[in-house]
């Protein structure tokens, strides 16, 4: 670890969302030495905190032909180099009776010029391939939509980074820059595990000659620490997350962008999205989903997917999205669309430092490559862009081949299937089906021994929470209630009782806060039992000791 | 909100699954099969991921014995059961072999074989054709019911002019066992019912009640069958009749798999399907029929509940009716599951783990001391008739054995119909 502190760098990144992992892959893959630089977990912001919709760009289609341009070709992109993080679900916009149907005209030449194939079906042939479809639509287009892992996705970059020769430090903050003049060579780091888990409370600095701004929208008070105004707007959206599949396609509402008007299915759940409301930035590290965005997003859902007013929800969540002024505009209130690089040589006058941001999700490799491209400008490097082209670690392979017949299988094909389809290639089957390995850990999403023991030695997990973002343990119908006690004796053997049984603690009050706002019916009944289990049986109290350092970010 | 379906789920729905795992302690087959994934898993938790794509069926799901064991012991409600079924059905590509159909088509093979008894007995009973059907996936352990000559169906056709006689009537669903093999049953079941002032009547039609070929995925023969059985049962209902049937299996599949796993509705006729263990121990307790047993009648016997007569809430209605025999001296056996469920013990693939499930229900008889056993389901009764050698029989022909016919009609008023009967 020490070795980390010590070393010299062409370019530190700072934060592990997907911009900042894809950033951190491409100046690796371009021979740089690379320092990647999180907070708390990757994916712990934005990244992690959205719908997980492979977008097509026909959504920005009407209002922004120039992302929406974007959306298309990185979504192609995608689909070559993070097969097992993408599902080609495809996409479908549907008109409810209460739309306005001329929308869809313009809807369709906005959609065409930008390059997105969308087709208008019959709806009674859209019912058919999906249908859980309100029956009342009156009409329906195709477009290429899909889901996307997010997690996954920021992995498999952070994995191939690494892999390419940069280091990589989480639970570690930003409290400083290292400043000579008009020029920044470095910055100060923090440990954020102080006071958890034994951590201890360290500043250490990091010598680099470029740093990335990638931290979303952490960027505003990263930049006032040096006095620079990058303006955000953090904008908050709420999700909801329900027990099963409803649908098997994206269905989202052909209208002007609005609340609750995307339906997404992503691996075994299916989730309604968003609301958007301006928040203050104290607001942005302690999220939380109010009754009335609940109201909308279900009301909304279900004028989607009728069958959604009856499914089980098994929580609710919401994420920041990072909007960032324009640079053109002299009152700093219009928001930028598209993807913004800074300069900040150029900018401010300031050497070594770029801040990248006011991408999407689906655009975070061509960020990644434009921050990559600025930064190799400056260090005057001369690299060829190869992450379009080159599959992510995991993604080589075809899906076809990956689950063999097997001589004699200790887990069901169907648990292998599950396992096979979060980290593809990446994954050898005998590391799941061998031994206490091939024992189930979270059963609901089908993780076994193998696959936590795969992602604390190979996916940066150290925690719990950090289990569940690698493997899925805890996402399912029972939020944790029974395999996280199981995940904790696995991580006891690493960090000892104390440490996990802490970590346990967190890991649950984490997931109750999810299913506080939409706590009835069977969601409760189920944070009921998860409580009899844990503080009945157990013995857990939830008072003493749970206000770890993550709580934060959760 | 309109348009409300419920297309993806399963009715009683698995999403009402808190994760309990209480069905997974209940599961025989988990008990005996490693690879068997148990009914939490198999049901539930593995339909979320069905539902994102068919290739998350596991094959292993033919291992389940829809002893629906689970379904009773889950305290949410779920049909886990069912839930396994369904998707047995619904993505199971696996075409049925020559011998599950030879198995699930009791009707074909019962007729064929009850006309040529005196010649099929001994043939089935022969080694060479034990062997050939061992190859065909039959395990030679297993012997098939004996086959009786001339079918029960035509026993009860023949004494319809004096069963017409009587006041009150029931329609009889005597099943492929009755009708086939054990015609003995039914007569001791109509006897019965004479005696307390009911003449038995035949449905106009009956075929197999189909829980054969449901568990070997011939849903199409299935639903052909469960079609001519509902409309029979349905006009006999409207008739006023109640529909009796002596089999705790024939009534489970026909009130419950029905609806569940057939898509086919039967909630008119629901309650009008009954065991006969059921409906006399009702009536008798009532005071609506009166019971009169043999003086002298001493028998100390085991009782086996079959799962699905537990699965129907029903367990209760025959040892009430059991116990109001004097003499009988009745064991409860452990809530066990014999093993045998059906095709499922036939098969060679399945016959250790059915005979590895059936041990501890079997030695909990040997350790009992009795003369006899007792249960409601006739493929339970195969099973612990090879594993313990001892007679086993139904609830109906105890009562038959115990009970003194001519005092019984006598103190029904019935007495003067059952000598111009001559019964």
């Amino acid at each position: 670890m020490s070795d980390i502190f010590d070393r010299q760098y062409d370019v530190i990144v700072v934060g592990g969302g997907a911009t900042g992992a894809g950033t951190a892959r491409d100046c690796a893959k371009r021979g740089l030495r690379t320092l990647l630089v999180e907070r708390f977990d990757f994916t712990a912001g934005a990244t992690g905190r959205n719908h997980g919709l492979l977008h097509s760009g026909a959504r920005y289609a009407v209002t922004d032909v120039e992302s929406a341009g974007e959306c298309i070709r990185e979504n192609m992109t995608l689909r070559r180099i993070a097969s097992h993080c993408v599902e080609g679900t495809g996409g479908l916009f549907v008109t409810l009776p209460e739309d306005d149907l001329s929308y869809k005209d313009t809807f369709i030449s906005a959609c065409r010029s930008a390059g997105i194939e969308a087709q208008e079906i019959d709806p009674d042939y859209a019912k058919t391939i999906e249908p859980a479809l309100n029956k009342e639509i009156t009409s329906a287009l195709t477009v290429p939509d899909g889901a996307v892992d997010p997690f996954r996705l920021t992995i498999s970059n952070v994995v191939d980074a690494q892999l390419h020769g940069a280091s990589v430090l989480t639970y570690h903050e930003v409290i400083d820059f290292i400043r000579k003049g008009e020029r920044i060579e470095g910055i100060v780091v923090r440990s954020t595990l102080a006071g958890r888990s034994g951590g201890l409370l360290y500043d250490k600095e990091i010598r680099g000659r470029i740093v990335v701004n990638a931290s979303g929208i952490w960027i505003h008070g990263l930049s006032q620490k040096m006095g620079l105004g990058v303006n955000m707007f953090p904008a908050k959206g709420a999700l909801l997350v329900f027990g099963h599949r409803v649908n098997n396609i994206v269905i989202n509402r052909c209208r002007k962008p609005s609340d609750a008007d995307i339906l997404v299915p992503g691996d075994t759940i299916s989730l309604i999205g968003t609301t958007s409301s301006r928040i203050s930035f104290d607001q942005c590290d302690n999220l939380e989903v109010t009754k009335e965005e609940v109201d909308i997003l279900l009301r909304g859902g279900a004028e989607l997917a009728p069958l959604l007013a009856k499914t089980r929800i098994l929580r609710a969540y919401a994420g920041v999205r990072p909007l960032v002024a324009d640079d053109s505009d002299p009152t700093g209130r219009k928001i930028s669309r598209g993807i913004v690089c800074l300069d900040h040589a150029e900018r401010d006058g300031l050497e070594g430092l770029v801040t990248i941001t006011g991408g999407k999700l689906m655009t975070y490799r061509l960020m990644a490559e434009i921050a990559t491209d600025t930064v190799c400008h400056k260090l005057g490097v001369d690299s060829e862009c190869t992450t379009a082209t080159d599959p992510l670690p995991g993604s080589s392979g075809t899906r076809e081949s990956e689950i063999e017949k097997r001589v004699f299988p200790m887990q069901p094909d169907s648990n292998v299937l599950a396992a096979k389809e979060r980290h593809g290639s990446m994954l050898p089957e005998e590391k799941i089906d061998s031994g206490d390995d091939a024992d189930l850990v979270c059963e609901c999403e089908k993780v076994s021994v193998g696959e936590i023991r795969f992602a604390f030695d190979s996916l940066y997990a150290g925690n719990l929470l950090n289990l569940r973002r690698r493997t899925r343990l805890g996402m399912g119908t029972c939020q944790g209630g029974l395999c996280v006690s199981r995940a904790a004796s696995i991580l006891a053997s690493r960090k000892g009782g104390e440490a996990a049984v802490a970590d346990m603690k967190e890991f649950l009050q984490e997931r109750w806060k999810g299913m506080i706002p939409v706590g009835w019916g069977r969601t409760l009944a189920e944070a009921d039992f998860s409580s009899w289990i844990y503080r009945g049986v157990c013995g857990l109290s939830s008072t003493e000791g749970t206000a770890g350092a993550e709580n934060i970010e959760n | 909100m309109t348009g409300i379906e419920s297309k993806y789920t399963v009715e009683g729905n698995f999403e009402e699954c808190l994760k309990c795992t209480v069905c997974t302690a209940y599961c025989p087959v988990l008990e005996v099969r490693m690879d068997y994934p148990g009914p939490k898993a198999a049901g539930p938790d593995s339909e979320r991921y069905r539902l994102k794509s068919p290739e998350f069926f596991d094959k292993t799901l033919k291992y389940c014995l829809n002893c629906k064991r689970c379904e009773t012991a889950c305290p949410s409600g779920v049909r886990i059961g069912d839930i396994i079924q369904a998707a047995r059905i619904k993505y199971d590509r696996q075409r049925p072999r020559l011998r599950d159909r030879m198995l699930a088509e009791t009707d074909i093979m019962g007729r064929a074989a009850s006309f040529m008894a005196p010649l099929a007995n001994p043939v089935l009973k022969n080694g060479i054709a034990k062997t050939a059907l061992h190859v065909l996936g039959i395990d030679r352990h297993r012997s098939f019911p004996a086959y009786s000559h001339g079918t029960f169906a035509s026993y009860l056709r023949k004494i319809q002019d004096c069963q017409k006689r009587f006041d009150r009537h029931v329609a009889y669903f005597h099943g492929c066992y009755v009708n086939y093999n054990f015609p003995e049953l039914g007569k001791d079941f109509v006897r019965i019912m004479n005696a307390v002032g009911y003449g038995v009547l035949p449905l106009e039609r009956q075929k197999c009640c189909g829980v054969a070929k449901i568990a070997n995925n011939l849903i199409g023969r299935a639903r052909h069958d469960a079609e001519i059985n509902l409309s029979a049962i349905r006009k006999a209902v409207i008739e006023g009749l109640e529909v009796i049937s002596t089999s705790s299996t024939c009534a489970f599949t026909i009130r419950d798999e029905y609806p569940h796993l057939l898509g086919l509705e039967n909630a008119d006729v629901r309650d009008h399907l009954l065991l006969a263990t059921v409906f006399l121990a009702r009536k008798a307790e009532n005071g609506e029929i009166k019971l009169v047993f043999r003086d002298g009648y001493r028998k100390r016997v085991a009782y086996h509940a079959p799962c699905h007569l537990r699965r129907l809430g029903w367990e209760a209605y025959t040892l009430s009716l059991l116990r109001m025999i004097p003499g009988l001296e009745l064991v409860r056996m452990p809530a066990e599951c014999c093993g045998m469920a059906g095709t499922y013990g036939f098969k060679r693939e399945n016959y250790y783990s059915s005979q590895k499930i059936g041990r501890k229900l079997v030695s909990a008889i040997m350790e009992s001391g009795v003369e006899a056993v007792v249960t409601d389901c006739e493929t339970c009764k195969w099973q612990i008739e090879m594993n313990t050698g001892m007679e086993v029989v139904n609830p109906v022909s105890v009562m038959a054995d115990a009970l003194d016919f001519e005092a019984t009609a006598a103190a029904n008023e019935n007495i003067g119909k059952l000598i111009e009967n001559k019964l």
